[in-house]
């Protein structure tokens, strides 16, 4: 039955506690920071979307300077506290990490990390100052990953900048999307305060471009527009029964957590999860952390093509999910309205697909399976409407942009999900300074 | 199962491995639990006047995370009184004949304190005397310790009224705080020791506490030169210990080598540089008496591997391949050769080579690896990529002599041949 309340309070704590914990002491950060080889041309920096210089931070880790430590991974990326906890890191930074050819386990880089940007942000380190107000106006529209890199960049340079946001808490995903066992909604204030707190930054919350605010309103009022507003809800899968009740938007259950006590969020018996994404595994694992039975991921292709991580897949399973490859959803049966059972196609591999992989066909079998609850995670939409109203051009609702940003509008850039149909967060943060760099050349400075 | 059994200077012991003289061997308790974990003799803690030590006494040089890859002392001789020091000498004789029980002095400086502190530590039974010379700070002051260690007109005139009476074997122990150990022993082979010991420490100051500005060890806000010793002095004692174990006059004369021995492959270094046995303190201090288990185990297995079946099978054997810099062949050539295979792409070659070798790594780079090769005609054979890499065998060094012939730099410069033109 589809319930809250499923859990008592410390159930509820050990569940969501988090998932990858700091170092406990400075003595274990300098042992793993002495373990570093200090790689030349590091290929950990090259996988980093933001190229954070990690040699240097770890080096200055281990030789004390921890503020010189903060300020090389500030500098690279603003979110790099937020970072340290939500990159998938195993496909990136430590992915690429050399003693991974020896089999050792690769430097635990997120991990040291997240030590010195915790302290800069827990001791308040003014690590940046902003030049002098040029007297130069920009608005950002969005403040997530994307749009706060964007400003930060922006108000360094001495621009005055305003950031219009449709919600009341600024951070975007990482504050409704991430994992609950990832980040707090508590850390998540403290990044955004740590960030704005080099000033120049003016917050507009509760305005949303396309209701409180017009794109030719800010091309006017301002000497260039940024647009971060990342993607929309989930994706429907376009099968009979999805409006049944227990059908729910993985984007939705999630920021549902993210924004209620646990306790208020209901949840399923028998959960079913479709997708593999990182979003289909957030939703299932806590699915399962807040007391489902039996939680089941659904995915079209085999584990080879899964889009998530190892990493990720590892979670789910030791959080008890379980897995259903080659299956497509074809129905969602109720009765009196409510979800009952979920049917599905199964599926076979045929030849490989645009993206390379073996596209999944039907094999004309179906079977199912006993639910009080359907998740779906199968990608996010973007804001089609509110892009094409705004004459930019794109792709299915995905704005287009040249390097560094600028839309077919003039002094109008992008970037991050809303341009890339839904990244990383690192990504996001990177697509924010490559816009900033673009407006800053836009406006010759 | 080699024979680990040392005879220096007919004091014998089960093993080469003795305690040098510092606090691990400067009372009765610490003595008897070393025998009991099984160090072959002790060097008990200096004896002479009495004396009065501070607080704090030792401080470190950390590297990399490394803890005390040099270690620093200010400390004095024995601050224990005489007599209880010789009654427990006593006592550890008796409970373990078989180990070597060496005594050191450092006498006030006439020749009647001498003679008087000799014959109380002989009645004690002990098996060996061993001359302190060394001491770099607090005893200076006095004239004693490296005060007559560096004038070997001195060293020589107390090794002389040592010699007058002592019955037992006498080992000068040298300071390394000179420009040379080779005038020091040659003093005191000439006063009459039967054997030197060396090093002892060297001067030193370790660092500064950041915050505070007083160097370290910190005494109420101040602080002096210490004595330098651990790890990091290794190599400054196997050359002084060259230096002697070549030298014509007294090359015969058997040495105990001392400084920074933390492992039996330290150990097999002194030996095979001309220590009959050797000395340890740091390594003991750092880690405890426990060190002994493998300190024997790995120098009998490596001497098993080697056919070796006593310690004086090996002793001396690479003080003749220390040559003097112009009897190197020069027409010996080797190039580096990294071995893809191992490669892990870490780099640190490359930058090493680039930034303050020959710049003869060839560099591909790639995303997120790198590939790198040697310019074979660039390279000159340094070693400073094998040194950096993390990888044992990575890289080799492949030998492509110049020429068959040996050709040494005199040579060279006698046929008038040509220097690099770049
Ligand atoms: C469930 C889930 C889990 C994820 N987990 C991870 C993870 O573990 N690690 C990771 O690196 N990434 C993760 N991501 C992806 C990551 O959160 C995003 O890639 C990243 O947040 C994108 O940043 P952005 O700034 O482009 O967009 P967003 O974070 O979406 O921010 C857009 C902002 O714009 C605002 N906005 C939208 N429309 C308007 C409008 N019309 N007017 C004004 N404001 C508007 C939004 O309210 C929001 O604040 C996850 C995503 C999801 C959905
Ligand atoms: C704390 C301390 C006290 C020492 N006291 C003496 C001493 O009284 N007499 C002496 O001959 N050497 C003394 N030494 C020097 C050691 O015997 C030894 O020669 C030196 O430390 C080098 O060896 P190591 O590197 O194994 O420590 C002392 C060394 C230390 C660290
Ligand atoms: S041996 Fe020296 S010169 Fe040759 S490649 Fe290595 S570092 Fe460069």
């Amino acid at each position: 039955m589809i319930q809250n309340n499923k859990l008592t309070e410390e159930q509820y704590t050990k569940n969501f506690c988090d998932i990858h914990p700091p170092f406990e002491h400075d003595e274990a950060a300098a042992i793993e920071a002495n373990r570093c080889l200090n790689c030349y041309d590091a290929p950990c920096t090259k996988l980093c979307p933001t190229s954070i210089d990690v040699p240097l931070f770890i080096k200055q880790i281990s030789s004390g300077n921890i503020k010189g430590s903060a300020k090389t991974i500030l500098s690279a990326n603003i979110m790099g506290a937020g970072c340290s906890k939500v990159c998938p890191v195993e496909k990136l930074c430590e992915g690429a990490c050399v003693y991974n050819f020896l089999d050792e386990e690769p430097i635990n880089i997120a991990k040291l990390q997240r030590y010195s940007t915790e302290k800069a942000m827990e001791k308040k380190w003014k690590l940046f100052s902003r030049k002098d107000s040029l007297g130069k106006k920009v608005a950002v529209v969005g403040a997530g990953p994307a749009g706060l890199a964007c400003a930060h960049a922006l108000s360094l340079q001495g621009i005055d900048v305003t950031i219009y946001e449709k919600e009341a808490k600024a951070g975007g995903l990482m504050n409704y999307g991430v994992a609950a066992y990832k980040v707090t909604s508590q850390f998540c204030k403290e990044e955004v305060d740590y960030i704005l707190s080099l000033g120049g930054i003016k917050m507009e919350y509760n305005k949303a471009l396309g209701k409180d605010i017009s794109l030719a309103e800010l091309q006017q009022n301002f000497d260039a527009v940024f647009l971060g507003i990342g993607v929309g809800v989930a994706r429907a899968l376009e099968i009979p029964g999805e409006d049944l009740q227990g059908v729910e938007d993985a984007i939705s259950f999630i920021y549902n957590i993210r924004t209620n006590d646990y306790s208020k969020i209901k949840v399923g018996d028998n959960v079913a999860v479709i997708g593999m994404g990182m979003t289909a595994i957030d939703a299932a694992t806590q699915s399962k952390r807040l007391g489902a039975k039996e939680v089941t991921l659904i995915y079209r292709r085999t584990e080879n093509e899964k889009p998530c991580t190892d990493v990720e897949l590892d979670i789910a399973k030791l959080d008890g999910c379980a897995f259903i490859w080659l299956a497509s959803p074809k129905e969602i049966v109720g009765e009196n309205g409510i979800v009952k059972k979920f049917v599905c196609n199964k599926m076979t591999l045929g030849e490989p697909d645009v993206s390379g992989r073996r596209a999944p066909i039907e094999t004309g079998e179906t079977f199912s399976l006993d639910v009080d609850m359907v998740i779906k995670a199968a990608g996010q939409i973007p804001f089609e409407n509110l892009v094409k109203d705004a004459s930019l051009q794109n792709k299915n609702g995905k704005i287009n942009i040249e390097k560094n940003g600028n839309t077919n509008l003039k002094g109008v850039f992008a970037g991050g999900d809303a341009v890339n149909g839904g990244k990383e967060v690192v990504d996001a943060v990177q697509a924010g300074k490559d816009g900033a760099k673009g407006i800053l050349e836009y406006l010759d400075i | 199962m080699a024979n680990l059994q040392s005879n220096f200077l007919g004091i014998k012991s089960p093993n080469p491995f003795w305690l040098a003289s510092a606090p691990p061997t400067d009372k009765k308790i610490n003595v008897l639990r070393a025998f009991e974990a099984g160090w072959g003799g002790v060097v008990w803690k200096t004896l002479g006047s009495q004396v009065k030590n501070v607080s704090s006494r030792y401080s470190s040089l950390d590297y990399n995370g490394r803890k005390a890859v040099g270690f620093n002392n200010i400390e004095l001789i024995s601050d224990r009184p005489l007599d209880i020091n010789l009654k427990e000498i006593k006592e550890v004789l008796q409970l373990f004949p078989d180990r070597a029980m060496v005594v050191s002095l450092m006498a006030d400086n006439d020749k009647k304190s001498w003679h008087e502190l000799i014959k109380k530590v002989e009645d004690t039974g002990a098996h060996g005397l061993e001359l302190n010379f060394g001491c770099p700070h607090g005893m200076v002051e006095r004239g004693m310790g490296a005060a007559v260690g560096q004038d070997p007109e001195i060293a020589k005139m107390v090794v002389e009224w040592v010699m007058e009476i002592a019955t037992i074997p006498v080992i000068t122990k040298l300071t390394p705080n000179v420009h040379s150990a080779v005038p020091g022993a040659i003093a005191a082979i000439e006063g009459g020791s039967n054997g030197i010991s060396l090093i002892n420490t060297i001067q030193s100051i370790t660092g500064i506490n950041l915050d505070t500005l007083v160097p370290n060890p910190n005494v109420a806000g101040k602080s002096v030169y210490g004595g330098y010793c651990g790890p990091a002095v290794k190599p400054i004692a196997l050359k002084m210990l060259t230096s002697i174990a070549q030298h014509e006059k007294i090359k015969a004369i058997p040495i105990s080598g001392i400084g920074g021995i933390t492992t039996w492959k330290d150990a097999a270094e002194f030996m095979l540089l001309g220590a009959s046995n050797v000395q340890v303190c740091t390594a003991a201090m750092i880690s405890g008496f426990k060190i002994i288990t493998d300190l024997c185990d790995g120098l009998n297995n490596w001497m098993d591997e080697k056919g070796y079946t006593t310690i004086n099978d090996f002793v001396g054997l690479s003080v003749p391949k220390i040559t003097k810099w112009e009897e190197l062949d020069i027409n010996y050539h080797i190039v580096a050769k990294i071995n893809q295979d191992a490669c892990i792409h870490c780099g640190l070659c490359y930058i090493a080579c680039e930034d303050t070798s020959h710049q003869s790594i060839y560099i591909e780079r790639g995303i997120p690896y790198n590939t790198y090769t040697i310019k074979e005609d660039e390279c000159v054979g340094c070693n400073l990529c094998k040194i950096v890499c993390p990888v044992n065998d990575c890289i080799t060094m492949l030998e492509q002599r110049k020429d068959d012939e040996y050709l040494n730099w005199t040579e060279f410069v006698k046929r008038g041949l040509p220097l690099n033109d770049h």
